[in-house]
């Protein structure tokens, strides 16, 4: 019995956790959306300083990144592909998993590391040093204060950063296609187009946006449940980064299936 | 309905809180007056904070009454509330200042957020503000540039930027040695006199209670023990009182049984 009620007592934590994300996200959402109808206004100068941490400061790791990543599926491909003789397949091949699969996963990874940490960091430090309270006391409300344009930054951002990430991940795959295959870059661009189809773009940046949601939920969540002590924002820190990874991945799993389910 | 009187800013009636299952205060009542200093005296754990969040709305009690200008801020929506907290000003213990923002953008946010004013004017009150407390010409200073005084003083400036009727005060010379404590009483003490504001304290320093309260209140265990004027609490027989101001130290044991309890654990509850 102790075993049915401890995954019980897991289930319920689960399910209340996803519950908090979801309470916080329609909260944001609302200040978004219904809020400046109400007289408070969007906080555009803020979401704007948000989208340059978010978006513009990670290009370059994200690009390195995604570069590499690109060549690595090539190489990996080619391996495969050459023993059928079929290496100029290695085009499509690297353009397909990039759009549909990696570009929007390893900008959400890196989005994780460099954002989503920083969310709770930035909210537990402030929860530890009473600044929450303080804006409640000077009737600002912080989830309409923070975590608002942070939402707003990354739903425009992911997407933006997810593009750049698949041109990336194209770029490093033509890298081997000119050097180890018999690619000219005009014909590897060529057989990239001719591979994808807009679907396959347009299912990545959705994935990414629902990924933006979730690692500034996540983010945001952990941030304002840091309890007291400094230590208690390490805490945060790790445990946003650990459960966004997890539920990029789920959303990513969910997602995946519907575009397959509806694809067919 | 409401008890206020005309000299009374806050009137708190029955007021209980608790976290869980755990009641923090047991049903209070006290009036605060216009232009008084009422300093709140209570040990750690007696539920001296916990008062002071529920009086400026950062807690909702579990039942009883605040009573702010005839409106009972325990029965108001979330926009009232935002309304009755524009005219408070709370002063944390450790300042809270904004630490992404400069001492002189902290001040003139409220003021950005919640009034039309034209950006000079803003700054003019910024710079008023600082000024008041002695800050002057520290405005483009970060927090993290100032020392634990001028962070208070920098907090009591933000507090009143939107000239609020009541400010409050949580442990304003916890931290600060002496010389800087007294220095942040001299500025309570200036407040109170010129602009004759309506002041809540929070502390457990006795030097620093007598010398700025007008009355004072004793909190033990989340009731009000003693409340009165300085002379009265002086003079106060009471032994919870003489124990606290005279300073003595809990009896560390009371007796055989308490220590068998102590010791098994068994009256847990009974110790909180």
């Amino acid at each position: 019995m102790d075993f049915l009620s401890n995954i019980g007592r897991g289930a319920i934590g689960g399910l209340a956790y996803v519950g908090g994300l979801a309470r916080l996200g329609g909260r944001a959402a609302w200040y978004t959306l219904i809020g400046p109808l109400r007289g408070k206004p969007l906080r555009l100068g803020r979401a704007v300083h948000q989208a340059m941490a978010v978006g513009v400061e990670a290009l370059p790791i994200l690009s390195v990144i995604t570069f590499f990543i690109g060549l690595i599926l090539a190489l990996q491909g080619a391996y495969e592909l050459r023993k059928f003789g079929a290496l100029q397949f290695v085009a499509s091949a690297v353009a397909i998993s990039i759009t549909r699969e990696l570009g929007p996963l390893m900008t959400a990874i890196v989005v994780i590391g460099r954002s989503g940490s920083a969310f709770a960091a930035e909210i537990g430090t402030m929860k530890v040093t009473e600044e929450i309270d303080a804006l409640t006391t000077m009737a600002l409300n912080p989830v309409q204060f923070l975590v608002t344009p942070k939402f707003l930054a990354m739903i425009l951002m992911m997407p933006c950063l997810t593009t750049w990430a698949d041109m990336m991940g194209v770029f490093g795959g033509a890298v081997f296609g000119v050097t180890g295959a018999s690619f000219t870059l005009g014909t590897y661009i060529s057989a990239t187009i001719d591979a994808l189809l807009l679907r396959d773009i347009v299912s990545g940046l959705l994935k990414s946006v629902m990924f933006g949601v979730v690692i500034t939920a996540v983010g945001c969540h952990e941030g304002f449940s840091t309890g007291a002590g400094s230590e208690q924002v390490g805490r945060s820190t790790t445990s946003a980064v650990v459960m966004s990874i997890f539920l990029v991945v789920v959303v990513d799993l969910i997602f995946t299936a519907l575009f397959y389910a509806l694809e067919r | 309905m409401s008890p206020e009187t005309t000299e009374a800013a806050v009137s708190v009636r029955d007021l209980r809180v608790r976290y869980g299952e755990r009641e923090i205060l047991h049903g209070i009542s006290f009036d605060v007056l216009r232009g008084e200093t009422l300093v709140i005296l209570g040990g750690s754990g007696s539920g001296k904070s916990t008062l002071l969040r529920t009086l400026v709305g950062l807690e909702r009690p579990s039942s009883g009454d605040i009573w702010i200008k005839g409106k009972n801020m325990c029965a108001m929506s979330d926009a009232e509330l935002d309304d009755t907290r524009k005219r408070m000003g709370l002063s944390f213990q450790g300042g809270a200042l904004f630490g992404s923002m400069t001492v002189g953008e902290n001040v003139c946010l409220p003021l950005r957020e919640h009034t039309q004013l034209e950006e000079s004017t803003i700054q003019i009150i910024m710079r008023l503000k600082l000024e008041q407390v002695g800050l002057a010409g520290f405005e483009s200073y970060m927090p993290s540039q100032l020392s634990g005084g001028m962070k208070k003083r920098a907090a009591v400036a933000r507090a009143m930027a939107m000239d609020p009727e009541i400010l409050f005060f949580d442990e304003p010379s916890a931290g600060l040695d002496p010389i800087i404590a007294a220095g942040v009483d001299n500025l309570i003490l200036k407040l109170q006199k010129a602009f004759r504001m309506t002041i809540v304290v929070v502390t457990h320093e006795l030097a620093s209670a007598f010398l700025i309260a007008d009355r004072m209140l004793l909190i033990n265990k989340g009731d009000i023990l003693a409340m009165g004027t300085k002379a009265e609490m002086q003079t106060s027989t009471h032994p919870r009182v003489r124990q606290f101001l005279d300073r003595i130290a809990e009896p560390e044991v009371e007796g055989e049984m308490d220590y068998l309890q102590m010791l098994t654990g068994e009256a847990h509850d009974r110790a909180l």
